[in-house]
């Protein structure tokens, strides 16, 4: 249990200490909001979907945590590059707990984010429904969980950051512009719907909005119970590689 | 204390570790020396679980490496060659961490930790980050921090490299009153040949992958004929300076590092 405690406080110290990296990854997601919120909103009510912001800021609130909790997960490469990894590998901690202990820092620090952009929206013009944000805190964990453990599964085979960028541009751009983050889902057609119905994003996208905004293509028990399910199979799976790891 | 038999490491078709068997009694302070790319390092990873061997058995305090790596992290510490602190933490911080994650009670942590830190003379910069260091202040750091949870065996990969006299005889003495006091077996590896004939009982001395001959210092010395360790080492590992030969081996291991098969 300390060793889990130690591991989530080190990733929570290092975001705190990082004042340009918070600063940095709010910059994206209010460029997203400001562009394309106040560019595309008129468009968007014109075509009779209603107010566009209201549509945009869960997708973009996931954005976040997406792009936070992959980042976290991969911190591994580094932490291997640094040589810190090979302190934790020869503690006598099992792995699991390292994994356990790693994970729930990095979807701390990517819920932690997402929880920062959602109240950059609001000054934006976006009016979440108050009583919904518990079940949207429980999908922006669920999201934060899954891609940090993404991450860390990814990292385990990963030797150093030069595959990033094939990463970054063939799984999490698709991942993020292929979710529905910003756009409606139920007039697209059968090809896009069906990439869509296997992204974890797009559960996660349409939780969220759902829960904020009211607007869910799936149904919120479906995305609940997806994305639940699917963060477990890569909770295990991203375990199973980090316990593989060798230095 | 440390038992290793027929321990073998192939990366592809290059042979690091070669078939190699030596054991090191309860409470010996045991030198592991070779040149550049003899192995030693390769042969240190799989001793601390962070390598799989391709074929051979290691023991640690009797308990089987291979097979249960989790149990014989219990047995051991580790000062790594490279350096392995986070940056982004305090010098007291990185100690914390450690002996949190080593299950060390608070009070004797936070003694240790003042203790170890005023030996490696860092007490007054224990709040600084580590990332604001000087080279030598982290190698001091990474001692203190690997010295902190009194294992039972102690693996020190080069521990003093780049450190001022004092400072590694500080480190040495510490070393050798918890080899007396607590009976800590320690296995080191060294490039300063009078370092180890101070502090090792017992040296093997690798090359190519293979060891080529087991003694005490004295022992060395007289099978050799020479003087000083330093000679000694120089006439079981030829006389030459094995530019040629070391640089492919090192290229070699580099390449396999960059493709990632460490």
């Amino acid at each position: 249990m300390k060793t889990i405690y130690i591991l989530w406080l080190r990733q929570i110290k290092r975001y705190f200490r990082s004042k340009a990296r918070i600063v940095g990854s709010i910059g994206q997601p209010l460029l997203f909001l400001v562009a394309l919120g106040f560019g595309f909103g008129s468009m968007f009510s014109k075509a009779g979907e209603g107010n566009y912001l209201d549509f945009l800021s869960p997708g973009i609130i996931a954005m976040s945590i997406l792009f936070t909790a992959l980042f976290t997960g991969i911190e591994i490469i580094w932490d291997r590059q640094f040589g810190f990894l090979k302190e934790t590998l020869v503690a006598p901690v099992s792995r699991l707990n390292i994994m356990i202990g790693r994970t729930l820092g990095g979807a701390t620090v990517a819920f932690l984010q997402g929880l920062i952009v959602l109240a950059v929206t609001i000054p934006l013009g976006f009016r979440p429904n108050i009583l919904m944000i518990p079940v949207s805190f429980v999908f922006m964990l669920l999201i934060a969980f899954f891609f940090t453990a993404l991450g860390t599964a990814i990292a385990s085979f990963l030797k150093d950051m030069q595959g990033f960028q094939l990463i970054m541009n063939f799984l999490i751009m698709p991942i993020f512009f292929l979710s529905g983050a910003l756009f409606p889902v139920a007039d697209l057609p059968e090809f896009l719907k069906a990439v869509l119905t296997i992204n974890p994003l797009a559960y996660g996208v349409d939780g969220l909005r759902g829960a904020l905004a009211g607007l869910s293509y799936f149904g919120i028990g479906v995305d609940l119970f997806v994305l639940g399910m699917i963060t477990l199979i890569i909770l295990a799976i991203g375990t199973y590689l980090f316990s593989k790891i060798q230095i | 204390m440390i038992k290793v038999e027929g321990l073998t490491k192939k990366f592809h078709n290059f042979t690091a570790v070669d078939n190699i068997s030596f054991s090191v009694e309860d409470g010996d302070i045991f030198g592991f020396l070779g040149p550049n790319g003899a192995g030693k390092t390769t042969t240190i990873k799989m001793l601390t679980t962070l390598l799989n061997p391709t074929a051979g058995k290691i023991f640690l305090n009797n308990v089987d490496v291979v097979h249960n790596p989790n149990e014989a992290r219990h047995n051991f510490g580790i000062v790594f060659q490279d350096p392995s602190l986070d940056d982004e933490l305090t010098a007291f911080e990185n100690m914390e961490f450690h002996g949190v994650l080593y299950d060390i009670p608070k009070k004797i942590r936070r003694q240790r930790i003042d203790q170890l830190l005023a030996i490696v003379e860092l007490e007054d910069r224990r709040k600084d980050y580590v990332k604001n260091f000087s080279g030598g202040m982290k190698r001091r750091l990474e001692i203190a921090r690997g010295l902190l949870h009194h294992p039972k065996i102690l693996f020190l990969d080069e521990p003093t490299l780049g450190l001022d006299p004092q400072t590694r005889n500080h480190i040495w003495s510490y070393i050798q009153d918890l080899n007396k006091e607590e009976g800590i077996t320690v296995f080191f590896t060294t490039h300063y040949m009078e370092e180890a004939d101070r502090a090792a009982k017992e040296i093997a001395i690798i090359d190519h992958g293979k060891i080529i001959t087991q003694g005490s210092p004295g022992q060395l010395k007289e099978k050799t004929g020479e003087a000083s360790l330093e000679d000694a080492f120089i006439q079981l590992t030829g006389y030459n300076i094995r530019d040629q030969e070391v640089s492919a081996v090192d290229r070699m291991r580099q390449t396999r590092i960059m493709r990632g098969h460490r």
